[in-house]
């Protein structure tokens, strides 16, 4: 939990569910495994407002709690998980993906699923219908088993699990508590066999359409109605049974992506689809932080490959070594069996597409001939400085100054060798290196830094720009109710002249400002994903 | 590969490399002669001359330091600008969910007249949210607040007449042993059982209170900002406007 880690969360949490639950969120991440009433005490916010952030928090499993034997009778301590919070920062790309995989409904129901944390299935379902009947033309609504089947797709390629289950195990006691103690604390076990089951569920019927005023009644039989309403809820046979989104299953549908991306880049459009196909057959039977994916063979890879492609065995296997011989070893070749076994290496293919992050990185803030110093040293390891000089091509005086910015940025490394046991300068070597691993994390907290200014920059502009803003959304609001209530050009226009020219450019300008900050945010957020899978495929692999 | 010079005199020499870091060195020659700056070692040695070294540091860098190369733009595609809309759209969505928790607002010392009858965050069936009670610590349960006052002594006072009956049946039956011993225990068991009473009161099914509060057309007590999670304390306001 580096500082930078901390503040970024501190402001994701801000901005999600406020600030009493980014109070309550930040100082555990801090301070680490705490108590109710520690936080309590320490954040200095009243009791029960502590209860109802670390149940939002727990509601979207960025926080868990533990029951330990602490103090005299128990205590339960309530741990947050950085990782977890900074994944919010990614939901638009797993809405967006789930959108292009599983059309709207898809779509709709990740969205929900990652917006109240975790929910059951008929929760969902009818959430979603209700939604899609909203958007739907007049007198068409849309049937709950359109929305049951695009559920069941997503959890049958696993992406959505099952949340782990309460299970009736007994806490060991204290001496001191009474049977009490044991029912304070539930312990939730995962289940791996069952992480992908669907119950079976009756929900029949189709989707509500909620009309402007139905809410108005609803206001004002909430006292009464509401209460007969939940009497008559039917259980749907799934209570219980909570579903979330399989975060890791994303992540490896956005690895693939990229080494397919890669591959297209590098070589054609063939070869990427051959890899795509490669990848496609061992989604399932790969650990995400595998080295390797399970080796295939040439009968099995041609078998599977799409009839659009149609490309017979030998050129397919022409291929095949094509991809093997590369330099960049993205695919290699493990065995004969079977006309020849084939795996690609994933590993490898995550530490090149870092390293060319980290090279464009260095083209971008220092030039080209910097980045030219720099792939050196990533290709040659260790350098003396007459040796960059001499392979880079570059004159004396420049590369030492590109040598010593890029030190002083802590891209690059000094590296002594000793020639005497006194380490007198005269009589040491100094070579320069790179290590990509430690220059990798770097980077990733810099992009951490980077996301956070950029959320407090936008915040900062609207905050500015409030006053303007209040008044625009003011003004659409008379709009649109005189619009709803048929009211004549003259006096839309007349509402419309309320704001001035100059206003409105100032709000097109924040507009385009805060369009451009949230875009970024997004992009920044993609090099994230690269740095991360690179640093935790590396560490598993050591 | 270290090229070594050999020179044909005595001094034989090695390829020395430079340390960048030769602001400190200004340090070391203070004793030779004042503010003069001189390095460790000799630097016509070296083959370099004043001149070629780089500027010495002389603080620490701005907080905005100027870049020399522009950023390439961003990225701008139907993808892009897709992500864009749902990012902002989760943004605005997430602040009306019931999980966004607002800062509770600071009272002013007198209460202003139209607190009684501002629309404060209604709460609807889309609104409130109540969390699976089975997955989570029990401590985690807000606890009673005053409000359930009247239904705790309703229930004593409906349940104490039986027991108050029983107990005077009772009395009259031990009258005749000792009645200042009789009168203390008939007080004892009563205090008993109105504690019995208010304890089962308090830890029973929370969400309930809003039953007793529709038996009866009063105000059981003034709306507070922020008090419960789920109650709908706001139901008050509909039956107090005639």
């Amino acid at each position: 939990m580096t500082a930078q880690e901390v503040r970024l969360c501190g402001l994701l949490l801000q901005e999600h569910f406020g600030e009493v639950v980014e109070k309550v969120g930040t100082h555990l991440l801090r301070i680490g495994p705490l108590s109710l009433r520690a936080i309590a005490h320490e954040t200095s916010t009243p009791l029960d407002l502590v209860k109802k952030s670390l149940c939002v928090l727990l509601q979207h499993s960025l926080c868990s709690f533990e029951g330990t034997q602490k103090g005299p009778r128990g205590v339960v301590e309530y741990r947050a998980s950085c990782e977890r919070i900074l994944r919010m920062l990614r939901y638009p790309r797993y809405i967006y993906t789930a959108k292009t995989l599983y059309g709207d409904t898809g779509e709709l129901i990740v969205e929900e699923v990652l917006q109240r944390g975790h929910m059951t299935m008929s929760h969902a379902v009818q959430t979603v219908a209700d939604r899609l009947t909203h958007n739907m033309e007049e007198g068409s609504s849309m049937e709950y088993s359109e929305v049951v089947s695009a559920f069941s797709r997503l959890v049958e390629t696993h992406l959505l699990q099952r949340c782990p289950s309460v299970t009736e195990g007994p806490l060991p006691v204290a001496s001191s508590g009474g049977p009490a103690a044991s029912a304070t604390v539930p312990t939730l076990s995962e289940c791996q066999t069952e992480r992908f089951n669907l119950p079976p569920i009756t929900l029949k019927g189709r989707g509500k359409r909620r009309l402007s005023n139905e809410d108005n009644e609803a206001e004002q039989a909430r006292g009464k109605r509401a209460r007969l309403d939940d009497a008559n809820t039917k259980t749907s046979g799934d209570e219980g049974i909570y579903w979330q989104v399989n975060f890791e299953r994303f992540h490896q549908y956005f690895r693939d992506q990229a080494i397919i991306g890669a591959v297209a880049s590098k070589l054609d459009q063939t070869s990427s689809e051959i890899v795509r196909t490669m990848l496609r057959m061992s989604e399932v039977t790969t650990t995400p932080t595998a080295a390797y994916t399970q080796p295939l063979s040439v009968n099995e890879i041609f078998r599977a490959l799409p009839p659009s492609y149609s490309i017979s065995r030998p050129v397919l296997e022409q291929y095949l070594t094509l991809l093997v011989d590369d330099p960049m070893e993205f695919v290699s070749k493990t065995g004969d069996s079977g006309g020849g076994m084939y795996a690609v290496y994933v590993h490898k293919v995550l530490t090149s597409l870092a390293r060319a992050t980290l090279e464009s990185v260095v083209q971008e803030r220092f030039g080209s001939r910097s980045a030219r110093i720099f792939r050196l040293l990533l290709r040659k390891r260790h350098l003396e400085q007459k040796q960059v000089e001499d392979f880079a091509m570059i004159p004396a005086k420049e590369a030492k100054e590109m040598l010593y910015m890029l030190l002083s940025e802590n891209l690059v490394q000094l590296q002594e060798i000793p020639k005497t046991p006194d380490h007198a300068p005269s009589r040491t070597f100094y070579l320069y290196t790179v290590n990509p691993l430690s220059t990798a994390r770097m980077l990733l907290q810099h992009c951490y830094k980077t996301v956070a200014n950029l959320i407090v920059r936008r915040l900062n502009e609207t905050k500015e720009n409030k006053r303007l803003l209040e008044k625009s959304q003011r003004i659409e609001a008379i709009l649109a109710s005189l619009q709803a209530s048929g009211a004549e050009a003259a006096q839309l226009t007349e509402v419309e002249e309320m704001i001035t020219a100059p206003e409105r450019q100032q709000l097109e300008a924040l507009r385009h400002h805060v369009n451009k900050l949230d875009s970024s945010e997004n992009q920044v957020d993609e090099t994230i994903f690269l740095l991360e899978s690179h640093i935790s495929s590396t560490m598993a692999s050591r | 590969m270290v090229k070594v010079k050999k020179i044909k005199n005595k001094n034989t020499m090695v390829k020395v490399h430079f340390i960048p870091f030769v602001h400190a060195d200004r340090m070391a020659g203070r004793g030779r002669g004042r503010g003069i700056a001189a390095f460790t070692f000799n630097i016509e040695a070296l083959g370099l001359s004043r001149g070629a070294l780089p500027e010495t540091a002389l603080g620490p860098i701005p907080l905005f330091p100027p870049v020399e190369y522009k950023p390439v733009p961003l990225k701008s595609g139907e993808d892009e600008e897709y992500m864009l809309a749902l990012k902002q759209e989760i943004r605005a969505t997430m602040k009306n969910l019931p999980y966004n928790i607002p800062v509770p607002e600071e009272k002013p010392d007198v209460e202003r007249y139209k607190e009684k009858y501002t629309q404060k965050v209604y709460k609807n069936k889309h609104n409130t949210w109540t969390p699976d009670w089975q997955r989570l610590p029990k401590e985690l349960m807000p606890q009673k607040k005053k409000k359930t006052k009247p239904k705790v002594t309703k229930q004593v006072k409906a349940t104490s007449k039986k027991e108050k009956e029983d107990l005077l049946s009772k009395l009259d039956e031990l009258e005749k042993k000792d009645q200042k011993s009789d009168d203390e225990t008939g007080e004892k068991a009563a205090d008993e059982g109105e504690d019995e009473e208010g304890g089962e009161g308090v830890e029973g099914g929370e969400f309930d209170e809003e039953e007793a509060e529709e038996e009866n057309d009063y105000i059981a007590s003034y709306f507070e900002d922020g008090d419960d999670f789920g109650g709908g304390s706001d139901d008050n306001m509909d039956e107090a406007t005639y």
